[in-house]
């Protein structure tokens, strides 16, 4: 029998669809957009290396509607993945593993990131004086 | 009974070659980014908006330089565990997963030098 014609274990797609599920490919497709959204950063360090000019220019991406969009998604990205990073260091040391307290801390861990996101952004712009 | 060498065991080491290391350091590096990246977001917030002057000056304070620096290296060993975690379960061909998985490494380590550079250029006048 070749590879292929082996039989499958039941795969995601055949299971109810459930919270812990849901956080657990968050806290993956957070890590990958984390990745790219370095870029960031290493373009902002570049940027304030080379000087005043390219400063600028960095700013006015940033200020550009798309730069915030990139930025803002990016801040909540963090704070999942930070929130959601703790809960899988917790279960490391063997706690936190039953089904309601996992799902209770998945939820935890997605509402902290929400209202550190908005907390971030809303001192960022008092910070700029625009509130 | 075990077909491993008392050597083997005693090294704790299988195919692979290095046990526990990668799983260990991406804790490691995950409760050091705890606190960097707490910081970092904090220091962000009370940087928004600020002039390449005043930037340039934030960096150069020694100890925001050094925390720049750690979170440098913590940030960019921690994506390139991660990324390679996620192309070994997702890319299923061999010749394109070692392609990526030499891409990814490469491309984590030279933006951590990047980052780095940068970080020194501007610490240390400009």
């Amino acid at each position: 029998m070749s590879t292929n014609e082996r039989p499958l274990s039941p795969h995601l797609q055949i299971y109810r669809w459930q919270w812990t599920m849901a956080g657990s490919i968050l806290h993956r497709a957070t890590g990958v957009g984390l990745a790219v959204g370095t870029l960031l950063l290493v373009g902002w360090l570049l940027a304030m290396a080379e000087g005043p000019d390219r400063y600028a220019a960095y700013q006015g991406f940033i200020d550009h509607w798309f730069g915030r969009l990139l930025l803002f998604g990016w801040t909540w990205a963090l704070f999942y993945h930070l929130c959601n990073g703790i809960r899988h260091l917790i279960w490391d040391t063997g706690s936190g593993l039953g089904l309601n307290v996992a799902a209770a801390s998945g939820y935890a861990a997605a509402a902290a990131s929400i209202i550190l996101s908005v907390i971030a952004w809303v001192a960022a712009y008092s910070t700029m004086g625009a509130i | 009974m075990s077909f491993q060498s008392q050597l083997c065991r005693v090294r704790g080491l299988g195919s692979a070659k290095n046990g526990t290391h990668h799983w260990w350091m991406q804790r490691v590096t995950a409760v050091a980014l705890i606190p960097l990246c707490l910081w970092f977001a904090i220091a962000m917030i009370k940087m928004t908006g600020a002039s390449h002057g005043d930037a340039v000056a934030w960096v150069q304070a020694p100890f925001n330089a050094i925390m720049l620096l750690l979170l440098i290296g913590a940030t960019f060993y921690h994506m390139q565990l991660g990324l390679q975690v996620v192309i070994e379960d997702y890319v299923q061909s061999e010749g394109a997963k070692v392609v990526l998985l030499m891409a990814q490494k490469l491309a984590s380590f030279a933006l951590a030098v990047a980052a780095g550079f940068a970080v020194l250029k501007i610490a240390f006048g400009g």
